[in-house]
């Protein structure tokens, strides 16, 4: 049997600590982006300032690690210098690559940066070989992320067509729409993922305890409320509960995590290049504790993916970290097309 | 690489009994806020707090409320530094503060040990936070990205290969 190439394992770096527990426990790179509305995790406090970046690419690069700079929310119009700014900072700092999503912004890069390399965003929403191709043709794309939307099937054959290195998600908060798609938060809000770079921006959100009970609003909005000992997910209107035809139930999806332990070695097998892992939002101690589970597990596969069995002790490490009461494997293996 | 030493110590989730938080809410409770307060200060003077961070903490007032002890901490941050507020905590009104977390010591532990993430705490209804939801998220992911100058090294599964 011929052994296959381990997909590169892509870490979240939400602040310098967690770039370094990523690099630390076994990423081979770290994604991150500046503290403004130039990517999707655009959360108060969270983030890096030019000199954090520099620190960070310094540490990852002296022991061999790649970094990824995200810019990929959509360029706002009138603003779109800094968006162009954000690539040029990229440029500047020796980016290993950026990760974008918008076809304007891929243009301007490519242009004014031939040798930088770009990797197609989730939120570039490419689902089929013939969109990512089109990027890899006109902007010379060299990776894309898939939405979570396929199945491994569909996956496998996106890699069949295409000579673009495809990266798939391995693990984290599941955003069943956030591939570019999503309105829900503006339409509660009226600020979302594409245009200010968070869904569900924390100045809306109101947890409000009582006597055996907590209630989520986001601006106002009653999405969830929890009895004291469920667990809870994040605010967003894709995960609540509501009232459907005199049945309160998630309507939309239930918070769950993704995790593609079980389906490692068929993600390997069918020629995945990478795996990201969800999370800048996270702690420096989740950034480890996913980056290790994840590590043992590739290498475990790497050794021997013929007998490769899932630990029980990984389970249970990437259970505890999940949002929601439980893991599932996303659209990768569902039924349905 | 020792890892062993990193290996040695982790903090077990535990809930004092019941008469612990009825003895401590009887307690003085500015020893809590003042230790608190000093501990951020010394943060700040070795410069590990953002100082674009620090300001959106101006004038806002914060309680820790530690359910298994009954302790308390309320502070601010004014002109600065982190202040103590002296207050009777018979008269503690949640909505006085702009910011509320609340947790079992195990579970504060763990958070400042950097063994649990918040999130993940939170997700499993071991801490809560009530009041600005935003500065909440400020705190948070200040105290984050504080960059100690030695981080814990979790243990690997496998015998280290990194
Ligand atoms: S509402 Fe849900 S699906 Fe939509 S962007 Fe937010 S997290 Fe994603």
């Amino acid at each position: 049997m011929q052994p296959h190439k381990l997909p590169e394992l892509v870490c979240p770096a939400g602040s310098l600590p967690a770039l370094r527990a990523a690099v630390d426990h076994g990423a081979d790179a770290v994604y991150f982006g500046y503290k403004n509305d130039t990517n999707a995790r655009n959360f108060a406090g969270l983030n890096f300032d030019h000199k954090a970046m520099v620190e960070g690419i310094r540490y990852a690069h002296a022991k061999g690690k790649r970094v990824l700079m995200a810019i990929n929310t959509f360029p706002q119009p009138g603003r779109e210098a800094d968006w162009h700014a954000a690539v040029d900072g990229a440029a500047d700092l020796g980016a290993d690559a950026v990760i974008l999503a918008d076809v304007g912004l891929l243009d301007y890069a490519s242009r004014k940066h031939p040798q930088l390399r770009l990797h197609l965003s989730v939120q570039g929403s490419a689902t089929s070989y013939e969109a990512v191709n089109f990027a890899q043709r006109e902007f010379g794309v060299q990776r894309a992320v898939l939405p979570r939307v396929l199945t491994l099937a569909q996956v496998e054959q996106v890699i069949k067509n295409t000579t673009v290195e495809i990266e798939v998600f391995g693990f984290g908060s599941l955003c069943v729409m956030n591939e570019g798609r999503c309105w829900l938060s503006s339409y509660a809000t009226g600020e979302s993922p594409n245009t200010v770079g968070a869904c569900s921006p924390a100045k809306f959100v109101k947890w409000e305890k009582a006597r055996g009970q907590m209630s989520t609003r986001l601006n106002g909005i009653l999405i969830d409320r929890y009895g004291d000992s469920e667990a809870a997910g994040y605010p967003t209107l894709c995960k609540g509960r509501f009232e459907v035809g005199g049945a309160t139930y998630y309507a939309l999806e239930e918070p769950t995590s993704l995790n593609v332990l079980e389906i490692l070695p068929d993600i390997v097998k069918i020629g995945v290049a990478a795996i990201k892992v969800e999370g800048r939002q996270r702690s420096p101690t989740y950034v480890a504790q996913v980056t290790r589970t994840l590590r043992a597990a590739l290498d475990e596969l790497g050794r021997d993916i013929a007998h490769f069995a899932v630990k029980p002790a990984w389970q249970a490490e990437l259970a505890k970290v999940s949002e929601g009461v439980q893991a599932t494997l996303g659209a990768y293996n569902r039924p349905w097309r | 690489m020792t890892a062993s030493a990193s290996r040695s110590f982790t903090i077990p989730r535990f809930k004092l009994p019941g008469f612990v938080a009825a003895i401590g809410g009887r307690m003085p409770q500015w020893p809590h806020a003042l230790a608190l307060s000093t501990a951020l200060n010394a943060a700040i003077k070795m410069k590990l707090l953002p100082q674009d961070s620090l300001e959106l903490l101006e004038g806002r007032r914060f309680l820790v409320d530690v359910l298994d002890t009954g302790g308390h901490a309320c502070f601010t941050y004014r002109g600065g530094i982190f202040r103590p507020l002296f207050m009777r905590i018979d008269a503690v009104d949640l909505a006085a503060f702009d910011l509320v977390f609340s947790a079992n010591l195990s579970a504060f532990l763990q958070l400042i040990a950097r063994q649990e993430d918040p999130d993940t705490l939170f997700f499993n209804r071991e801490l809560s936070i009530e009041g600005d939801t935003e500065l909440g998220l400020v705190v948070k992911n200040m105290l984050d990205a504080i960059d100690w100058p030695k981080l814990p090294h979790l243990p690997g599964f496998a015998s280290s290969s990194h």
